[in-house]
């Protein structure tokens, strides 16, 4: 695990270049998208979520845990899937079956 | 499963999201990288699910349960319309649910007695902070996009006083809880206050200035993920907020500097309150009378056009305009008008918005044309047609350097032969800034409904 802060330091800043190297190629035309895409992913909060329900805690700690799934599945299922339903929108002209 | 395989699958679904992101910058590729993002999260979920063993089933079920159908519901219903809500309201839910994570955290070491290491501590003040704030700024971003609370900025005397006190309690709770977290008084008291500060933060921003507000709420729900890996420990929650945190960060910038303002500008500026003193109304006579003209007017014009470049903002939102458009648009093509769409990086209430709308309306992407490449188009072009848009397109953001918003790049549509703006009424646009778009020769000025409007264009252009 990463014991030493240091280490997710590192992978915190690497994580941020990456991050900007590859967001800023998207296009304006897909910035709805991207957003609702990469809310998906902040969804990723769920595992915490997951960690603090399935931990030998408090009950109060499960019941943040519980709320923290709640939440975190609507960020992650909603996110994924209005995503996918608006790119499934974006056609090249060829690609449209029932062009008038 | 051992400690490092964990890491591994953490790894595996961290490039998967990174792989994901990475095609979504083609139209073509970007449905397979959703796909792919949302495989990594599936790893990250079986993985934790893996390795945290047996407790708390009934819960993960029930939550998941809970959380999917909400989540689907809404993401099927949705209006496209509504994106920007839509966005809104998750932004707000993976913030509160990073905040919850790190809550629960330290109620488990307060449980035990035990003292989280300095590091923890402050990632629990920074995750609670910024995913509480997170939540009501959305839910205050949401109840103006939706209409449920008026657009304007709400100020108040004394706002920056209350602002500035409420930032120095901030400030004083936050090194409280760090230094010694495990007296739970403070850490419900910055919780409390989190969620004050994303209200007043949020309340005194204009409706067209959500674009930026989202974008950057966007980023923190990243960043409140990216605290929550800190207290977890986790590299997969580092690394896929710290992407989140950076994509909502260059959105904010993009949007910023496309209405040429700082940050600092649009969440403390209250831009656009009440304009001063009726003095848009006095500029309105100084600058001449508009011509209103009719649908069968701007048909006569079209008949003898050869191209058209259509300017869609807000207002074509407002009136769920898009599917007359694109009706209107084939209808151009059918006659041998090139049409092409001009989109500014603020159009409508959140980034993209506009292509979206139009994508939905089933218009060939490829003729969603940026700003950059569109404006030298202009001048070359017969007709150029604005549908509910004002401030992208005010020329006095060009020339009049004592305009509030001098210095915004614009779309040049005054440089085409004809100009066509359909627009609800004279207001002005949020800025409270007089058009004189609006009053230049080569205007017409139609006035309607964006959709009806649009529709009476096409009757028209049909019958012509």
């Amino acid at each position: 695990m990463l014991s030493d802060p240091a280490v997710a330091l590192t992978v915190l800043v690497l994580a941020l270049f990456v991050g900007i190297e590859i967001i800023s190629k998207v296009p304006p035309l897909l910035h709805t998208p991207l957003m609702s895409g990469s809310n998906a992913i902040s969804g990723i909060t769920i595992v915490g979520a997951l960690i603090a329900v399935t931990s030998d805690n408090p009950l109060i700690s499960t019941w943040f845990g519980f709320a923290a799934v709640v939440f975190a599945t609507i960020n992650v299922v909603g996110g994924f899937l209005v995503t996918n339903r608006m790119l499934a929108m974006f056609k090249p002209k060829q690609a449209r079956g029932d062009d008038k | 499963m051992s400690a490092t395989v964990l890491q591994i699958a953490y790894l595996l679904s961290a490039v998967l999201f990174i792989v994901g992101l990475k095609m979504l910058s083609s139209a073509r590729t970007a449905t397979r990288g959703n796909a792919i993002a949302a495989l990594g999260m599936g790893v990250a979920i079986v993985t934790t699910l893996i390795g945290q063993g047996v407790l708390g089933w009934e819960y993960i079920i029930g939550g998941v349960a809970l959380g999917s159908a909400i989540g689907a519901f809404t993401a099927l219903r949705v209006k496209m319309t509504s994106m920007p809500e839509m966005v809104a309201l998750l932004n707000g839910s993976g913030g509160v649910a990073s905040a919850l994570v790190a809550g629960a955290e330290l109620l488990s070491y307060a449980d035990r007695g035990e003292s989280p290491a300095g590091m923890v501590a402050t990632a629990i003040v920074l995750s609670t902070l910024i995913g509480g704030l997170t939540l009501t700024g959305s839910l205050i971003a949401f109840l103006k996009l939706a209409e449920k609370m008026p657009g304007r900025p709400i100020t108040y005397p004394g706002q920056q006083f209350v602002n500035a006190i409420i930032g120095l309690g901030v400030v004083a709770l936050c090194v409280m809880v760090a230094t010694s977290p495990l007296e739970l008084g403070p850490f419900w008291a910055l919780a409390g206050i989190a969620l004050v500060l994303g209200v007043l933060l949020v309340i005194p921003i204009g409706g067209a200035d959500m674009p930026v507000v989202i974008s950057l709420l966007n980023s923190y729900s990243g960043i409140a993920a990216c605290a929550t890996g800190f207290v977890l420990n986790n590299t997969g929650l580092v690394i896929g907020g710290t992407l989140v945190g950076a994509s909502g960060l260059i959105l904010t910038k993009i949007m910023c500097d496309a209405m040429n303002r700082s940050l600092g500008n649009v969440l403390f500026g209250a831009f656009g309150a009440a304009p001063a003193g009726g003095s848009s109304a006095a500029g309105g006579e100084e600058q001449g009378t508009v011509k209103g003209y009719t649908p069968e007017d701007a048909a006569v014009i079209f008949s003898n056009a050869s191209s058209c470049i259509i300017v869609p903002g807000y207002g074509m939102a407002v009136a769920q305009a898009q599917h007359a458009v694109r009706e209107l648009a084939d209808l151009l093509e059918e006659k041998g008008i090139t049409c092409r769409f001009a989109i500014h990086p603020v159009a409508g209430r959140m980034p993209g918005h506009m292509n979206v709308l139009l994508a939905e309306a089933d218009v060939n992407y490829e003729k969603l044309i940026e700003m950059d490449n569109i404006n030298p188009e202009f001048p070359q072009t017969d007709v150029a047609l604005v549908i509910g848009a004002n401030d992208v397109v005010n020329p006095s953001a060009r020339s009049d350097e004592s305009s509030p918003i001098y210095g915004m790049p614009i779309l040049d549509v005054d440089r085409a032969q004809h100009v066509f703006v359909i627009k609800r009424s004279m207001n002005p646009g949020f800025a409270g800034v007089q058009n004189p778009l609006f009053f230049n020769e080569n205007t017409m000025m139609v006035f309607g409904d964006a959709k009806a409007t649009v529709l009476a264009l096409v009757n028209a252009v049909r019958a012509y």
